[in-house]
């Protein structure tokens, strides 16, 4: 071979080299677009900006719920490459097995993508968290996103606020994947029923991030980035003092307080007993606190106020009256006698025969046995049945026997029975007043909850109306939007029959059962009631509004297993509305004192007997 | 008769000097471009390896011209000296070197750190051009290729024990010069299928690869005249072939470093390990391959820029060509190398004088060994040697080895008119 032909063969190998080195080229950077991903994946983090949830304040503007910093800890678990995985552990105090485990679970749930930021770990305390990020560089895929989770300022009204939680997999199907695992949803009161109001809309931001996963600034000036839209603040109606008041003196005792601006349907307070912290489902904590709390026999997360059946004892005596006078059986002067009852169901000794207003003053079982009688008895309908319908209908229309549509979840019906009700039980056109005769005096299969009892108070209160309740006042400061909340439902009774019940009423603080409740200076009308309870001691029952003319408050009151309504419920409720109406509680030491120290949660209590009859 | 002609401007060769140019500005961007930050944009910054780059292009530069200035007698006259001074220098550092990054190569003058390896390049090549230029010298002779071979390896095997495995290696890039100079084709033969075993039997269980070995022998004696000699020559080879194959697991397992080991493995998909020897590669190819079809601009590479590249100034350089001008701009660079190279090799056979041409070859030799290896590595196609992209990567001591390697064959080549060197002699 000649020399120019030797230094081809060099050239040849230089150009058959190129050649080689050109393909693989045409393949990395044309053919095979994953190194291209990879590079964007490399560099753009997606991150999601959590907006702050908005504020809740009660009626007088004072806070009740904000937000604080919690330290979330987030992986991308495609970009987790050559972890030392003991470090990491040593670092989070987790074990290799919890490790293993969380990445499993993190694998499950749903709209998981390898190159997607999941959760790894949540709400990492200060000390952790700091811990890692000194550690974050030998960590590539782990971030720590910093979010926010609810303080309730206050220890109380936690079944009107709520709590957050974190979203199941329901939750995030049901979104359309607008939830990723680890975002919290608001799981009852208005965290829940105002989610979509509170939380406000996730943001995205794309950011640049270097080999140590350090952020270099955002991508494309953010031009793809979304930002987060901040939750809206909301007012409750709630009259924060009131409730504080209100769970005060729930202490120690089981039951409900109920308390309704007549005029709009905002409920002042909504109190529980017994009742949680809303801060135990803050933070780390949350799950077990939840499961403590689920097995507390006494029921603390149970919605009372909202849910719980009572027999509506007394309220349907007001009721009663109405519907009498509406129906024409019934007018001012028609008077009973009493005997001690009427037929099986007693009375309380006092004078005979009563009126109406006297009847209502004494709380007279027999005049309203007798008064249910000629309702249902009318011989204006054709059929039993169909007085029954229009009886039931008239109840009906006071919101009783199905929900009335608050805006909280968990809202029970109670129980109102229909005709038909009656129908399979006794058979059709075979049974009559006297078979139901126990519904006069709000006992048999009756419930009724205590928001309906305050709701009914207010209907009477605003002669012959009522406003759905509800929780929300404004939102953003604009009135709540929903305009079933400006609805009046008035009632079948017309206004005119008012006057009577409502002196009647008045009567029973001035000189019947309740007058343990007056409050000098304010003109209440209340009623009280001893619901008889089949399963124990009676509940004490007061319902009331105040004052008079241009009613403020409607209260209702139940103390379960205490007895007289005058011993605990009629009190209870008279602190309260001066609490709300003068803004004092303190004006009768003695009988706050007694409220405050009473404890009627040992089942062998002596301060309260058993009582067969009705007051 | 002594000659001090000057050589005239117009007998340099301008292309070869243009493509210096383009090659050493292009490498400045690319080095300012793997490491710009926003805080530190002006490109003399010295505190940063673009300001530094600067400085050492423009010793460079003087360096250049002074060696196109000096008389070109003068690297014939001090070649031998030359080479003796680079293997003292080279000893030197194994003795006094600061180690940097595993490798004792490097002596520190002042700031700057300079690696002796670099300049036996240069020097192993002027004393190899002298010696077997040299009158009467054939490369047949036995005594001329064991001296030509004993110059070649004395300075690998100082590197080598530097710890410098890729600067030892391009030694054996002098293999395509001495093909020129009379090397039987076979030798460069006889390397390519010593690499090729060498890689099979990394990946291949040896014992497969002696019965394919045996297999073929047997076929090949089936085919050929089945004299003696030529079945001797067959068993012979097919025996050393199969020895050959089965050291080389041996030295693999006990001869190689554990990084070394590693960066094999994680080539031939034995391992894979992302955060140590894999995760150079793996970057690189994805700078690379993200570049697309025209790249994403000057500056705009963000795997360069948020150091997803290791080393991405120095080995890894090629990189930022490929991530911020794309197939297009890689392959205009791969043509303009080949270019370079290609010219060089032209101009070495135009020399009347035996030691300019010889000269030229190992200039092309190295150069060609250097891009094969480094382009090759960053596109994942050979384990990771560490060394430099000539003109390209940052760094003074690779970037003046490289201008004086250079600008010694342009300046023999400006001279090349001169009647052979023997005459004065």
């Amino acid at each position: 071979m000649d020399s120019l032909g030797k230094r081809n063969v060099l050239i040849a190998i230089f150009v058959a080299l190129a050649i080689i080195y050109i393909i693989r080229l045409v393949f990395l950077q044309l053919v095979d677009d994953s190194y291209l991903r990879s590079a964007q994946q490399n560099v753009l983090q997606e991150q999601t900006i959590y907006p702050a949830r908005g504020l809740i304040y009660d009626r007088k503007g004072e806070l009740l719920v904000y937000n604080d910093a919690i330290y979330d800890l987030n992986v991308i678990p495609e970009q987790v490459k050559g972890l030392d995985t003991a470090m990491f552990c040593k670092v989070l105090g987790i074990t290799k097995d919890d490790f293993i485990a969380k990445f499993e679970k993190m694998k499950r749930s749903v709209g998981y993508a390898p190159y997607r930021p999941g959760l790894f770990e949540k709400q990492l305390n200060i000390p952790t968290y700091a811990a890692f990020q000194e550690h974050l560089f030998d960590f590539p895929g782990f971030y720590v996103n910093v979010r926010t989770d609810r303080k309730y300022k206050f220890a109380d009204a936690a079944h009107v606020m709520g709590y957050i939680g974190e979203v199941t997999d329901r939750d995030i199907e049901k979104s359309a994947e607008y939830y990723r695992m680890g975002d919290f949803i608001g799981i009852s009161g208005v965290e829940k029923s105002y989610e979509e109001v509170l939380r406000g809309q996730k943001g995205v931001s794309y950011v640049l991030v270097d080999s140590k996963n350090r952020t270099q600034g955002r991508y494309k000036e953010g031009q793809f980035d979304t930002p987060a839209v901040a939750g809206q603040n909301i007012e409750l109606s709630i009259d924060h003092q009131l409730q504080a008041l209100g769970e005060e003196l729930l202490k120690n005792k089981i039951g409900s307080v109920v308390a309704i601006e007549p005029s709009t349907g905002e409920i002042l307070a909504l109190v529980a007993s017994p009742t949680y912290d809303p801060n135990l489902f803050v933070g780390r904590e949350r799950g077990n606190n939840y499961m403590k709390l689920l097995r507390d026999p006494s029921k603390p997360l149970f919605n009372r106020p909202l849910a719980a059946p009572y027999p509506p004892g007394s309220i349907f005596k007001i009721l009663m009256s109405l519907t009498g006078q509406q129906e024409g059986v019934l007018n001012p002067s028609t008077s009973y006698a009493c005997h001690r009852g009427y037929l099986f169901v007693g009375c309380h000794p006092h004078s005979s025969p009563l009126q109406l207003r006297g009847a209502i003053a004494v709380s007279c079982n027999a005049y309203f046995c007798q008064v249910y009688r000629s309702v249902v008895n009318n011989p204006r309908y054709p059929r039993v049945e169909n007085a029954y319908t229009s009886f039931h209908d008239h109840m009906e229309s006071f919101g009783l026997g199905k929900k009335l549509g608050v805006d909280l979840f968990g809202e029970g019906g109670g129980l109102l029975p229909t005709s038909k009700y009656y129908d399979k039980i006794y058979g059709r056109y075979r049974w009559q007043a006297l078979t139901t005769i126990s519904l006069g005096i709000g006992q048999g299969e009756l419930g009724i909850t205590p928001l309906q009892m305050a709701n009914a108070t207010a209907a009477v209160a605003n002669r012959g109306y009522w406003i759905t309740p509800h929780i929300v006042k404004t939102i953003d400061g604009k009135k709540n939007p929903n305009p079933e909340y400006n609805n009046k439902h008035w009632t079948t009774i017309d206004t005119s029959y008012f006057p009577i019940v409502i002196e009647g009423m008045h009567d029973v603080v001035m000189a019947g059962t309740a007058r343990i409740a007056q409050i000098p200076g304010i003109e209440i009308c209340g009623k009280t009631g001893t619901a008889q309870n089949p399963h124990g001691k009676d509940h004490s029952v007061f319902f009331a509004f105040a004052p008079k003319d241009n009613p403020k408050i409607a209260i209702a009151v139940i103390v379960e297993n205490a007895g007289f309504g005058a011993t605990w419920a009629a009190p209870i409720a008279s602190l309260m509305m001066e609490q709300y109406l003068t803004g004092k509680h303190d004006t009768r030491p003695a009988l706050l004192d007694r409220m405050l120290k009473g404890n009627l949660t040992h089942k062998n209590d002596t301060n309260a007997t058993t009582q067969t009859i009705k007051n | 008769m002594i000659q001090t002609q000057q050589p005239k401007p117009s007998k340099i060769d301008w292309l070869t000097l243009v493509l210096y140019y383009a090659f050493v500005i292009a490498g400045l961007l690319c080095i300012y471009a793997s490491v710009y930050k926003d805080t530190h944009p002006m490109i003399y910054d010295t505190s940063m390896n673009y300001g530094k780059q600067v400085i050492w292009i423009a010793i460079a530069s003087f360096l250049g011209m002074l060696i196109l200035l000096v008389d070109e007698k003068f690297f014939y006259a001090f070649s031998y000296p030359i080479y003796v001074l680079t293997i003292l220098l080279l000893i030197a550092v194994l003795l006094l070197g600061t180690t940097v990054k595993g490798s004792s190569s490097w002596i520190e003058i002042g700031g700057f750190r300079m690696q002796p390896a670099e300049f036996a390049k240069f020097g192993t090549s002027l004393a190899l051009a002298r010696y077997l230029g040299g009158f009467n010298i054939k490369f047949s002779d036995r005594k001329v290729q064991y001296i030509s071979g004993a110059m070649i390896l004395l300075p690998m095997v100082i590197i080598l024990l530097q710890n410098e495995t890729g600067s030892a290696l391009v030694f054996a890039s002098f293999i395509f010069m001495l093909y020129r100079e009379g090397l039987p084709g076979y030798f460069l033969f006889l390397g390519f299928m010593m690499a090729l075993f060498g890689v099979l039997a990394l990946v291949i269980p040896s014992l497969y690869l002696i019965i394919a070995i045996a297999v073929f022998a047997g076929l090949l004696t089936l085919m050929i005249r089945r004299n003696r000699q030529n079945l001797l020559i067959v068993a012979g080879v097919a025996i050393l072939a199969c020895g050959y194959v089965s050291s080389i697991g041996y030295a693999f397992e006990n001869i190689l470093q554990p990084h070394q080991k590693s960066r094999i493995n994680v080539l031939l998909g034995k391992e894979v390990d992302l955060k140590g020897a894999g995760y150079n590669v793996q970057q690189s190819k994805i700078a690379i391959g993200s570049g697309g079809l025209v790249g994403k601009g000057f500056l705009e590479g963000t795997q360069n820029k948020f150091r997803f590249v290791p080393e991405q100034s120095t080995d890894f350089i090629f990189c930022t060509i490929g991530e911020e001008y794309g197939f297009v701009g890689s392959v205009l660079f791969v043509m303009l190398y080949i270019l370079l190279l290609w010219r060089i090799l032209v101009m070495a056979e135009r020399q009347r004088q035996k030691f300019n041409r010889i000269y030229g070859y190992c200039v092309a030799s190295i150069l060609f060994f250097h891009f094969a290896i480094n382009i090759g590595m960053t596109l994942g196609l050979l384990p990771v040697i560490g060394i430099p992209l000539p003109f390209f990567s940052y760094g003074g001591s690779s970037l003046l080895s490289f201008t004086i390697l250079l600008f010694i064959f342009i300046r023999l080549d400006a001279n090349r008119q001169n009647e052979l060197r023997g005459a004065f002699e």
